[in-house]
């Protein structure tokens, strides 16, 4: 079927290539690895597998459960003491390596900059590694005397039969605050999306709704969205503008003091949906609170969700401010990318990033005028690609079947619709709350779709589509540079940023320009090789 | 005051990196080669990040990519299915197979486990220049990723090395320098007229060109051929002076090939460096190039100009106890006190090493062994350093006490140019001497009040 043409690209039978592309695995592989291709026809009801086990030997981006629940998820709360149990090099490589930013709170409690870890040795192996656990804490609480402290596993610890659940009992009711244990064992799940899970389960135990205080009117949550470059102060500093007051965010930024709070919400926002969808299903049963699917990236993706969220609220006074600030803001922004616009038009794009900001960046490449060709996760899951309505049909498999499903009930006394039940009822269908249709919606008719892609594809794609620029993370962004493609890193942004809400789309734009249009792949071919080789005519005398 | 006790549980912000990324740093040095981690598929990205952020290269790791299932019945299947999956579809002349926490806990027996694959997949392995699989066990609770790198090298020689050819080459064992260095120490070799296997090399695959092409498994890299005659070749030199007296790859040549062995200490400074090039010319027989000797003699005039900057400043050195111990050998050359020597390493010779540089030149410094960035910082607050040098993970540490950092060694994520940094040789003193002067020049520049234009 030639005739499903990726746009703006050189033209290329897509479903040839998607068979090129996966004939480079072993004739069982290379089967299953097909399912994880789609090229998008938005006509057909299309399926794409996702969050299956990579295959040994292939390299792929993705990382381990520990990395989701420490590195991800409960890394960025400054106000928390973490330990690492396990030997050194799972903290060492989780040590600030994510930039998420965190801003010490009024009680000046921050550890960010620390790294702990047990740095378990031969003898804790073989004896376990319990009792240095104890003591670890214990030296923790006695220097830092922090709120609360997190211990989280890595591989040998489970296998060795650590029993962190009970050492974090016994120590916190010695020292009287939450400690608390995160059985993240990296051999767990397929994916670092095991590790969100196991994190959200445990915030949702052990930290929100732990403490009832009174909110002010239109305060919300924000959930997913982890403070990369700043962006969750970006994000922040529009919603105040607009009058929204943010309790707390999961987790960037992130206070462990705030999220004990944030059951006192009106809604949450749901930005990254892989990694904290748990959390926003949990609350909404447990409290009452609907959540609202944001994407604060791009000019009109955040315009649009700002509209979201007044809608939601429905009060005149706040929707006509919310209105207020988009047309001022999106005007600044408008004027701020401008300049690049003519500079960036018809660029193509392949982005291949974690479990949402594939999608996400999609809208923000639109208003600059670029075309994403392809793009994939990591770590998703179907519904992340397909939409929550594949929910019901995705199977368990079985490298997820340990990860513990909370069952949560209403609490009996703090569960509290925020609207009734009419009103829920028309948001919902209104898709205003508790939606997502995935990544698909926004791609378009011959563009392509690839989970957890390798390098191997990676770099046929590159070849074969001849893309401007190509997103990624940083173990694929000299790859891709050596091809001659300038790359731009999407998990720690180039150390750049922020690049969410109306300020950071035109960072983003600026950045894309110097990449794009750097002077040096002008050069990187010498003059002697552009020439004609002369032919030596010279006849030497002697 | 050597080896003080540490008085803390917890590592805090640890001055080490785990075991197997040192072996995967050095088989990355390798012709051919795909470093492999046997365990879950986390460790393998997390270390290519790591590598990746310092020297802004490509890194590939496989992985047996475990779940928890392999994790309790074991993984050979999955290590199996990898090392084809490498073999068939990267076309690896060698695969370096690292363990980790993991799977040494589980207790696989990966040499058990080859030697079966070897036999299941004869095909794979039907010609000559069938894939290498070298292995080295490298569980991080036993060491660091120093060891990691040389438990590596010494699987190497261990599994490739032979008797067999011409008995005129020498061998290398730089250790972990950088691909800068490696590219200096060959040079050097070639001045000397001999040829010389340096095992790793990482000057190319590590610091590669722009080819607008990718290779999957980057030029470069110590030959296959040459490791397989390191047993015949005429001596070998081995940096480190914490590894004198150990089992290391120069040893294993020695004993099993009777490779004549000369170690001499990371050549950093001129006093490390003077005995590397006498090691050199009485193995090649050569009088050292002149080139180099006028590099020297350069750099003494370098040390007489510099002295009035630097002398009697006093530094902390941190990282690894090898690259420590030249480091702080220069230091005292160049009339600046170390008053500190910390590494997370715990080789057990440390102390004896920093010692051994520093006598007669300047007083023992504190050494601290098994050390974080916790038990440096608590030691700084007395020692009123006014700078720093070692990798980029001093940086808080610096920006806390508002001194200088000299970038060195590994990682170094902050900075540009990690792998173009040149350690060791008269030169790398040169470029060391020069750095170091003009960071203490800077800073007092920057605080003067006066605006010195001449200084
Ligand atoms: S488990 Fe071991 S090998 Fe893996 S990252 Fe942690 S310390 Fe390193
Ligand atoms: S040892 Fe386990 S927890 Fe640590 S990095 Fe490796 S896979 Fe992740």
């Amino acid at each position: 079927m030639s005739d499903k043409r990726i746009m703006n690209a050189p033209a290329i039978a897509l479903d040839d290539f998607v068979e090129g592309v996966v004939d480079v695995y072993p004739a069982k592989a290379a089967k299953k690895r097909r399912k994880h291709i789609v090229v998008r026809d938005p006509a057909e009801k299309q399926r794409i597998e996702a969050n299956e086990r990579t295959i040994p030997g292939i390299i792929s981006q993705r990382g381990c459960c520990y990395a989701g629940c420490k590195g991800v998820v409960i890394g960025p709360i400054g106000d928390m003491v973490h330990i690492v149990h396990g030997p050194v090099g799972c903290s060492y490589y989780s040590w600030l390596s994510r930039r998420n930013l965190f801003r010490p709170r009024a009680d000046g409690q921050n550890y960010m900059q620390y790294c702990f870890t047990t740095d378990m040795e031969e003898k804790d192996i073989i004896f376990g590694g319990e009792k240095k656990l104890k003591a670890a804490i214990q030296e923790a609480y006695d220097i830092f005397k922090p709120k609360a402290i997190s211990v989280l596993a890595t591989c040998p610890v489970g296998l060795i039969g650590d029993d962190i659940n009970s050492v974090s009992k016994e120590m916190s009711e010695k020292l009287g605050i939450q400690i608390i244990p995160f059985s993240c064992e990296g051999y767990k799940g397929v994916s670092q999306s095991a590790g969100h899970h196991i994190a959200n389960n445990n915030l949702f135990k052990f930290v929100i709704g732990q403490d009832d205080i009174e909110q002010k009117e239109h305060t919300i949550n924000i959930l997913g969205e982890y403070n990369t470059g700043g962006d969750t102060w970006e994000i922040e500093r529009v919603l105040n503008r607009c009058g929204i007051n943010v309790l707390s965010v999961f987790t960037g930024d992130g206070s462990y003091s705030e999220m004990r709070q944030s059951h006192m919400a009106d809604v949450n926002l749901l930005m990254c949906h892989r990694s904290v969808n748990y959390i926003a299903d949990m609350m909404e049963t447990k409290f009452g609170i609907p959540w609202i699917k944001v994407n604060f990236i791009g000019i009109k993706s955040m315009a649009k969700s700002l509209k979201k969220i007044a809608r939601f609220y429905d009060d005149p006074k706040l929707t006509e401010r919310v209105e207020k600030v988009i047309e001022e803001e999106v005007a600044k922004a408008e004027e701020g990318i401008a300049r690049y616009i003519p500079r960036l038009k018809g660029k193509t794009v392949i982005l291949f990033v974690g479990g949402s900001r594939a999608h996400h960046y999609q809208g923000l490449f639109r208003d600059l005028g670029m075309v994403p060709i392809v793009a994939g996760y990591e770590f998703a899951h179907r519904d992340d690609y397909e939409g929550r309505e594949v929910l019901p049909d995705i199977k368990v498999i079985a490298d997820n079947r340990n990860i513990e499903d909370l069952t949560v009930e209403r609490d009996p006394e703090r569960y509290n619709p925020r609207k009734d039940d009419e009103t829920l009822k028309r948001l919902k269908e209104e898709e205003v709350i508790d939606t997502y249709h995935g990544m698909w919606e926004d791609m378009g008719r011959g563009t392509m779709a690839i989970d957890d892609v390798s390098h191997k594809e990676l770099g046929m794609l590159i070849k074969k589509l001849k893309p401007d620029m190509v997103c990624s993370g940083i173990k694929d962004k000299y790859v891709i540079e050596k091809f001659g493609v300038p790359s731009k890193q999407l998990h720690n942004y180039d150390y750049s940023g922020p690049f969410a809400g109306f300020r950071g789309a035109v960072n983003f734009a600026k950045d894309l320009d110097m990449l794009i249009h750097n002077p040096v792949w002008k050069l990187t071919t010498p003059p002697w090789k552009k020439k004609p080789v002369l032919k030596a005519d010279l006849t030497v005398s002697t | 005051m050597a080896g003080t006790e540490r008085h803390y549980v917890s590592t805090t912000n640890a001055c080490k990196l785990c075991k197997p990324i040192g072996a995967c740093l050095a088989f990355r040095g390798i012709e051919g080669a795909v470093p492999f981690l046997h365990g879950s598929q986390g460790c393998a990205t997390y270390m290519r990040r790591y590598i990746i952020s310092h020297f802004r290269e490509p890194m590939d790791i496989a992985s047996s990519a475990l779940s928890e299932k392999h994790a309790v019945f074991g993984g050979g299947p999955n290590l199996k299915q990898g090392l084809k999956n490498v073999i068939t579809k990267y076309g690896a002349g060698i695969i370096g197979i690292a363990t980790t926490c993991l799977t040494e806990t589980i207790g696989d027996d990966v040499p058990g486990i080859i030697r079966e694959f070897c036999q299941e997949e004869k095909d794979l392995f039907s010609n000559d220049t069938g894939p290498l699989l070298v292995n080295a066990s490298t569980p991080s609770y036993s060491g660091t990723h120093m060891e990691g790198f040389h438990e590596a090298v010494k699987a190497m020689v261990g599994q490739v090395a032979t008797r067999n050819g011409a008995a005129e080459d020498v061998n290398l064992l730089p250790g972990f320098v950088s691909p800068a260095d490696i590219r200096y120490l060959k040079e050097i070799l070639e001045d000397f007229k001999v040829s010389g296997t340096v095992l790793p090399d990482i000057s190319e695959t590590l610091d590669g060109q722009a080819l607008l092409d990718y290779e999957k498994i980057p030029s470069g890299g110590t030959p296959i051929s040459g490791i397989k005659t390191m047993g015949s070749a005429r001596a070998t030199i081995e940096f480190g002076r914490t590894l004198m007296g150990e089992h290391t790859a120069g040893e294993l040549l020695s004993t099993r090939h009777g490779v004549f062995l000369s170690q001499v200490g990371v050549p950093i400074g001129i006093r490390e460096s003077d005995e590397f090039f006498s090691a050199m010319e009485t193995i090649s027989d050569k009088k050292i190039h002149q080139k180099h000797e006028q590099e020297r003699g350069r750099l003494i005039d370098a040390y007489v100009d510099a002295h009035k900057y630097i002398f009697g400043k006093r530094a902390i050195v941190f990282g690894e106890e090898d690259l420590v111990v030249g480091l702080t050998s220069l230091l005292s050359e160049i009339g600046v006190i170390p008053v500190l020597c910390a590494s997370g390493g715990k080789s057990g010779h440390f102390g004896e090493c920093v010692k051994a540089v520093t006598k007669g030149i300047t007083d023992a410094p504190i050494v601290r062994d098994g050390a974080d960035f916790f038990d440096i910082a608590s030691e700084a607050k007395s020692l009123k350093p006014d700078l720093l040098v070692g990798h980029s993970k001093g940086y808080s540490l610096s920006r806390k006490l508002n001194i200088p950092l000299i970038r060195v060694g590994f990682p170094i994520h902050d900075r540009i140019g990690a792998q173009r940094i040149l350690h060791v040789g008269y030169r790398g003193a040169q470029s060391l001497l020069d750095r170091i002067v003009n960071a203490v020049i800077e800073r007092k520049q920057d605080v003067s009040p006066v605006g010195y234009t001449y200084v």
